[in-house]
């Protein structure tokens, strides 16, 4: 398949973006919340141990203090995956890291409230806590939970392919073992909650931070022990997610239960440091990986072991074990792949989803001991990568369908851009140059709640003002999902995209939707939109034929206008057709879904859903760096990257996102990490967990592959995630060019890369002497 | 029930908030962040962190930019503070905002409000600023979403044209 070079279409402005310039978007946290009272949770201070007894006696006798629940006040766990829910909204009889919810207090002011938590006696029995995966699956470790033997919360073992004869037929096999620490979602809003019970009709509305309303409608309903319909879960602006809001969170259950217990309005934010423990971003991960290689650069073998140091509940974990295996394929032609996949509970606050979920530490130690084999062949990297390229459509050994494939354009432009040929081998000492190629799936083709529902619904409502009004449960949480709603459907109906309004994710109003993760919504409630549009049209067809007195075959619909036949005379405006087919109908509404088929839905094998998907997203970048060898200081100065994203429908949005993200994976590779002392978080802080400022952030240029995927709404795969995984590999890569040293571990804090430059000056000492002798 | 807590005195505050004077009483303790936001109902100034992290609280106090989470309202007796919402003229965005809207400085837009207040006052001081002069007036506001780019290309957009 040919992809065209990259698209010169400008695209448009976010349809929400002039609210959030002026000032005027209202988050969670700016919402009217007249009569609000305040809550907060009492956490615990220990990593683990038992609940011997809480007194709320003396809190509540507190002048001001309306409400105080804890674990007593809810027996149900909740959890993202049906098979894994094994968390309370407050502990019950254990905690299990520190922070970990374990009561809360509605009051009038926030000074109350702090108070009352400094009033509620908690006695514990300390447990001995695991804060690294070596130590929670020692043989006499305690269990975190009781059913978990080893603390192991999943273990994978996937075989693709003839391993042994693939090492065999290599002519270099290399192993090397990556470790790469925690880092969090960080995004700049905080967690926030307000929730309203009206204890006269017995109805609850959730206002909140979500990027998965429709889990967080069916978690309340489940810990509020409600009806469904009794709840409705609106979602105000929310600013930014990446993962951190893909699943249900304690607090959010926990304002609900104070909201009932106060009988009325109850607000929570997170404080920053709270928000840092609530957690549930990529795990501490720790890689073995081992290659088999041909002389021209062609893979034979992979074998890989990973161990994720998942934190103490399950959360996501499941997946995130099966992703890192998974999209081992799906990049490059490997004939043969092993994986074996550890999730590991700890004492520390759970781990989750983030962007580029599971599959970034894997790609790194990949893409990193790629280019030590190719050093060791004398093959430059970019032609290893390309004597390995996958042809599409084609089908992995682990059922992943690739429909289309722009990995060899994406290898190209970015070659081409920086210059790589003419450079490479020529930089100036201390500078380097790296690449690397990454993908990702374009939403999982089989949802995790599994009911049998379509994968995305649409609404749209056409009404006697001639607007258009998408209804979609589609989170939009920055990334421009609305905006690419309304495009797909004003595309579809040829109208302006002012013609279209969107509202997105109010439960009482939108149909549901899965949420924004996986990256799905571009596909799936793209495609979804386009099919609801096309409904639409039909409609209108019908109305224009009948007014014209034609056939709806005959009918040309071309920028808003219906004639009969094109060019003909006869033609009505579109507000004119509306007005026609009201007549009919009254006002309308029409639908339109999507539904991944089948044979997308993965392999066979357990866990063979995970990782599937209609349509991955590729990508190749070229990182540019400077290493100071006296201070370990490694500097960003450029960066390329190209990605396949099927079709740009919004080519200002699609560039927004590359950058995004691959800047989000040099914060990875650079400088970000949780840190842990003795399970209390000492990173939780915008000054502790250093993401790179504006000062360290370099020029990134993004160029767009179009591949055009044969199911992709107008060809269109997801634009959100696909690079992030190629940076921290291609950044190691260029320190090693800039100063010949391997790095074992990220984030290449200065630390770690002095520590790494003595090991290698040590290596090179030895190997000296022992020429010498 | 209930009576408010004694712990900080009141005062009666002056104040110009985005060209209009306004007094209220504010307790001695009451941050500029919140004063703007609960009692102004200027909810366009955001709070991202627990003190002085990460700029998304930046408004203008006598023009020059301050963080409203570290500033005690009273401090700010009879001068003038802007906020985000006070860029607009009639509604309309300044052509600062317009630029953060056309070339997607905003995606989320929770850092927003702080970025553009941070480089209003830059423009002010320097209509023509080079990119190392954008990077080190934004150096405190963190944005998450961006990579920063399309931010330094908002700013450079209206460089140079008059406000
Ligand atoms: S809110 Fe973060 S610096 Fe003020
Ligand atoms: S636009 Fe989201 S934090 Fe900057």
């Amino acid at each position: 398949m040919t992809a065209a070079f990259a698209s010169s279409r400008p695209g448009v402005p976010l349809i929400d973006g002039i609210d959030k310039v002026l000032g005027r978007a209202r988050y969670t946290a700016d919402l009217d919340r007249a009569g609000a009272l305040v809550g907060r949770i009492l956490r615990s201070p220990i990593a683990h141990g038992e609940i011997v007894r809480i007194d709320t006696a003396r809190a509540r006798a507190l002048d001001g203090v309306i409400a105080i629940v804890t674990g007593a006040d809810c027996d149900k766990t909740y959890g993202v995956l049906p098979i894994a829910m094994n968390e309370y909204p407050m502990a019950r009889d254990r905690v299990r890291y520190c922070g970990e919810p374990i009561a809360a207090v509605a009051a009038v002011d926030e000074e109350t409230a702090q108070r009352a938590l400094d009033l509620i006696d908690v006695e514990f029995r300390a447990l001995p806590a695991y804060f690294i995966s070596k130590d929670a699956r020692a043989p006499d470790a305690v269990l975190l939970h009781a059913n978990k033997p080893g603390n192991v919360e999943r273990e994978v073992h996937h075989d693709f392919g003839d391993i042994e004869a693939g090492f065999a037929a290599a002519d270099l096999v290399r192993e090397h073992r990556v470790s790469c620490a925690e880092i969090n979602h960080a995004q700049i809003e905080p967690h926030a909650c307000l929730a309203d019970f009206d204890p006269v009709t017995g109805r609850l509305t959730v206002q909140d931070v979500s990027q998965v309303v429709y889990y967080l409608h069916l978690m309340l309903a489940r810990c509020l022990d409600m009806d469904e319909s009794q709840i409705r879960v609106i979602k105000p602006f929310v600013g930014g997610g990446f993962g951190a809001r893909v699943e249900v969170l304690n607090f959010e259950i926990v304002t609900a239960l104070l909201a009932r217990a106060a009988g009325g309005r109850v607000f929570m934010q997170l404080t920053r440091e709270e928000t840092f423990i609530t957690h549930r971003a990529r795990p501490q991960t720790d890689v073995v990986l081992k290659l088999g290689m041909k002389k021209d650069g062609r893979f034979t073998a992979c074998a890989c072991e990973v161990t994720q140091r998942g934190g103490a509940y399950a959360g996501y974990g499941v997946v995130t074990i099966l992703y890192a295996g998974a999209l081992l394929q799906g990049l490059y032609d490997i004939p043969a792949v092993k994986y074996d996949g550890y999730r590991v509970y700890a004492n520390l606050p759970p781990c989750g989803a983030m962007r580029g979920h599971g599959g970034v530490n894997t790609r790194h130690a990949f893409e990193t001991l790629v280019d030590r084999m190719a050093r060791e062949l004398g093959l430059d990297p970019f032609a290893v990568r390309r004597a390995n390229l996958l042809h599409a459509p084609m089908q992995t050994m682990n059922g992943l369908m690739v429909q289309s494939y722009g990995l060899a354009e994406c290898l190209d432009v970015v070659e081409q851009a920086s210059g790589w040929k003419e450079r490479i081998g020529r930089m100036p000492p201390g500078k380097g140059l790296g690449m690397s190629c990454s993908h990702y799936v374009s939403g999982s083709a089989k949802p995790i709640h599994f009911t049998g529902e379509p994968h995305a619904v649409i609404h749209l409502k056409l009404d006697h003002d001639g607007g258009v009004t998408a209804l979609t449960g589609a989170a939009d949480i920055g990334q421009g999902s609305s905006t690419m709603v309304a495009i797909a459907v004003a595309e579809t109906l040829e109208v302006g995209i002012d013609r279209i309004r969107v509202i997105s994710s109010d439960t009482a109003v939108t149909p549901k939707d899965n949420g924004a993760y996986s990256s799905r919504i571009t596909f799936m409630v793209g495609n979804a939109a386009i099919d609801a549009a096309k409904n639409l049209k039909k409609i209108l067809i019908a109305a224009a034929a009948k007014k014209l007195e034609a056939h709806p075959d005959e009918i040309d619909c071309a920028g808003g206008i219906f004639r009969v036949g094109r060019g003909g005379q006869a033609m009505l405006s579109f507000k004119e057709v509306v007005a026609a087919a009201l007549v009919d109908e009254g006002a309308i509404s029409v639908k339109g879904s999507f539904t991944c088929p089948v044979e997308f839905q993965g392999g066979k094998h357990r866990g063979g859903a995970v990782g599937s998907t209609m349509g991955f997203s590729y990508g190749a970048q070229v990182v540019e760096t400077s290493v100071d060898e006296a201070t370990g200081m490694v500097t960003i100065d450029k960066v390329w990257v190209a990605l396949d994203c099927g079709h740009a429908i919004n080519p200002l949005a699609v560039k927004g996102q590359i950058e995004g993200q691959v800047w989000m994976g040099m914060g990875q590779a650079l400088c970000e990490e949780t840190r842990y002392l003795d399970g209390l978080p000492a990173h939780a802080s915008f000054l502790d967990y250093k993401m790179p400022t504006i000062v360290e952030s370099p020029h990134i240029e993004a160029f767009i592959v179009e591949s055009n995927d044969p199911n992709g709404p107008f060809g269109a795969k997801e634009a959100s995630e696909g690079a992030l995984a190629g940076f921290p590999p291609a950044m190691v890569n260029a320190i090693v060019n800039a100063i010949g040293v391997e790095l074992d571990e990220i984030p290449a804090t200065p630390d770690r890369v002095l520590e790494a430059i003595v090991q290698h000056q040590r290596k090179v000492k030895l190997a000296q002497k022992k020429a010498r002798s | 029930m209930h009576e408010p807590s004694a712990q900080y005195k009141k005062r009666l505050l002056r104040i110009k908030v985005n060209g209009r004077w306004r007094e209220d009483a504010v307790a001695d303790g009451c941050m500029l962040v919140d004063y703007l936001r609960d009692t102004a109902g200027l909810t366009g100034v955001k709070t991202g962190c627990d003190g002085g992290e990460c700029g998304a609280c930046t408004v203008l106090l006598d023009g020059l930019p301050v963080l409203a989470c570290v500033t005690l309202a009273v401090r700010c007796e009879g001068r003038s503070v802007e906020t985000i919402e006070g860029l607009a003229a009639q509604g309309r965005p300044s052509r600062l905002q317009q630029a953060f809207h056309e070339k997607l400085g905003a995606q989320c837009g929770y850092c927003t409000p702080g970025m553009v207040m941070a480089s209003e006052a830059l423009l002010r001081r320097n209509p023509t600023p080079t990119d190392d002069e954008i990077r080190a007036a934004l150096a405190g506001n963190l944005c998450r979403c961006t990579g920063y780019v399309k931010i330094i290309e908002s700013v450079k957009a209206v460089a140079g044209l008059a406000p």
